[in-house]
């Protein structure tokens, strides 16, 4: 299964990964070469096999909802790159017209 | 100090034993493993952080229920690794990534909290291929660990570190994590005995996610009886991870001494045919077979031909959890952020891929490819039902079989740099440990002899079913003691 330059970067933007050129190049060679060896399974007969997403049946896990100490504002900042008055800061997201 | 060895060559038994007759204060043994790692780990790149404080804080407060005749806890005063994909609040939490290289533990890992609660003395958080991705350590974005054993070579992964650290006498026991072989395959390269638990036996509440459904916490030591006590200190169910299982931990210590007379022991025939697989690996678990069966163990063959493509599946499905998980590191709560960006879109763009190293992205863009439109189906679609059958598969060997054997890896450890440049030979070192993880099922790489021509370590993988870790202890500890191999580096040894 070749990839081309053009799916590696489609799928890079949909990664939210800004790649050079030399890695897009790179990348298309390895992924290429990845899943010429994966794709084996595409042969399997696999009709009417059901898909198993946990490696054994799980159900929901209920708790009533109360109240209880969590992480505190001061320790869920502590990491920011930015924060300012207990908010993390983060460039402009919409213009500043329709911002008004 | 005990006749002819030093503190740090003791097992975790051992050492709270002694502190416990007071032939030597947890302070001592603390102190002893600081002294290992300053005198080693500028060889080996074990550990990223060293917490001096830390590790003497909690001997202080072993020496104080010492001073006051209490009860100690099972692992009071042992000295123990953390892999640095796991939080601890006075710890940087790295996973080996530059995105992450400040980042200060807001809380504690349940597995961690566990351990320490047993008595154990945090020493440091250990080295790791990025994020948990890879098989040699090499791919930490602080530099490779080195394997104690021949420094040329690498100590497997991605819990290199933690496997190195013990391996080196610098703590007697570590906590690495295991998505497809990332304990047990160290474990092996590094002739320590290796736990992954079966999937929900440990929480994994402050353990960094890198495919959810099939990481796991286990234990690294040079016992099997040290792995069984780790064990024993951290499984359970967990409220602050609801995929931790209630079911009753057993007492993993009483099976040591069942021995493995009657147990039906199933050699996985054809796993050793696999290509690639060293004749020197094949040897060794084939006498451990032969040994197994000559203490009483009912030793048969069986074969699992969907395991081989286990690999395949593992290499979509682990790949395309991670890419999600991953997508919490935007560089805008935490990690790292580009300073110059011009919107979000460029500021995530351009952090991801300044932060992540390149297996990262490697993973990343091959998981978001195989869930991507179009290709969902033919990839992470097949690669589900594949699961489906070898949990199957497994269920019918089980049914014949209490424990199976197979390698741990395919090879004994390999040099520095001889797969880096090949991500496809590199992903073959896993192919007999992913299949545990697909399957949820326990499994433990115990040594089971040196390599003739290398001298290098040789593991053995034995698997027991969903939560009956004690059957896979039994045979280990069995083995352990017939085979009774001198597993101390050449590095500890000078």
């Amino acid at each position: 299964m070749a990839i081309s330059e053009h799916d590696v970067r489609h799928v890079a933007l949909l990664a939210r990964l800004a790649l050079t050129n030399e890695q897009v190049q790179h990348l298309a060679r390895e992924l290429s070469s990845i899943l010429d060896h994966i794709g084996e399974i595409q042969a399997l007969d696999l009709d009417g096999v059901e898909p198993t997403s946990h490696p054994f049946p799980v159900r929901n896990v209920m708790r009533r909802d109360e109240v209880r100490p969590g992480l505190s504002r001061d320790l869920a900042l502590k990491n920011a790159p930015e924060a300012r008055d207990g908010a993390f800061v983060i460039p402009r997201i919409v213009g500043a017209e329709e911002g008004a | 100090m005990m006749s002819g060895r030093t503190i740090a060559d003791m097992t975790a038994v051992e050492v709270r034993d002694a502190i416990e007759r007071k032939e030597v204060s947890a302070r001592e043994v603390a102190e002893a493993a600081l002294a290992r790692v300053e005198e080693l780990d500028a060889h080996v790149h074990a550990f990223n952080q060293v917490c001096p404080d830390l590790a003497l804080q909690a001997a202080a407060r072993i020496d104080a229920m010492v001073a006051a005749g209490e009860a100690l806890p099972p692992l009071a005063g042992v000295p123990a690794g953390i892999k640095d994909n796991m939080n601890l609040v006075g710890t940087r939490t790295t996973c080996s990534s530059r995105i992450l290289q400040d980042y200060e533990s807001v809380y504690t890992c349940t597995a961690v909290q566990r351990l320490l609660d047993a008595g154990a003395l945090p020493v440091g958080k250990c080295n790791l291929d990025e994020f948990a991705f890879g098989s040699s350590t090499e791919n930490s974005a602080f530099g490779p660990t080195r394997n104690p054993w021949d420094l040329e070579r690498v100590p497997g992964g991605s819990s290199g570190g933690s496997a190195a650290a013990v391996a080196a006498r610098m703590v007697a026991v570590s906590l690495g994590s295991d998505t497809g072989g990332s304990i047990r395959q160290p474990g092996a390269l590094t002739g320590t005995v290796a736990v992954k638990p079966t999937y929900g036996r440990v929480s994994r509440y402050g353990l960094v996610a890198f495919a959810s459904s099939l990481d796991q916490i286990g234990p690294f030591a040079r016992t099997v009886e040290d792995a069984a006590l780790v064990l024993q200190a951290i499984a359970g169910k967990d409220p602050l991870d609801a995929t931790s299982v209630d079911e009753p931990v057993d007492d993993y210590r009483a099976a040591l001494d069942a021995g493995v007379e009657g147990l039906r022991v199933g050699l996985v025939t054809d796993m050793l045919d696999i290509e690639g697989c060293a004749a020197e690996v094949r040897e060794a678990v084939e006498g451990a077979a032969r040994t197994l069966a000559a203490l009483g163990a009912e030793v048969g063959e069986v074969a699992l031909p969907m395991s081989r493509h286990g690999l395949s599946a593992y290499y979509i499905i682990g790949p395309a959890e991670a890419s999600s998980n991953l997508a919490r590191f935007d560089g805008i709560r935490y990690g790292h952020r580009v300073k110059d960006a011009e919107d979000v879109l460029d500021l995530y763009m351009r952090s991801r891929a300044e932060g992540f190293g390149p297996e990262s992205i490697r993973r990343i863009m091959l998981g978001t490819y195989a869930l991507s439109a179009g290709y969902y189906e033919a990839y992470y679609g097949q690669a589900q039902k594949t699961r489906t059958l070898i949990i199957r598969e497994f269920a019918e060997a089980f049914e014949r079989f209490d424990v199976l054997l197979t390698p741990t890896s395919p090879t004994v450890a390999f040099k520095l740099g001889e797969k880096a440049s090949d991500p496809l030979a590199m992903y073959l070192s896993d192919v007999y440990t992913i299949p545990l993880n697909l399957a949820g099922l326990p499994g433990i790489s115990v040594p089971v002899g040196l390599c003739p021509s290398t001298g290098l370590p040789i593991g053995a993988q034995i698997a027991a079913r969903h939560f009956d870790e004690a059957a896979m202890f039994r045979a280990a500890a069995a083995l352990e003691r017939a085979l009774a191999l001198d597993m101390v580096p050449p590095l500890v040894r000078k």
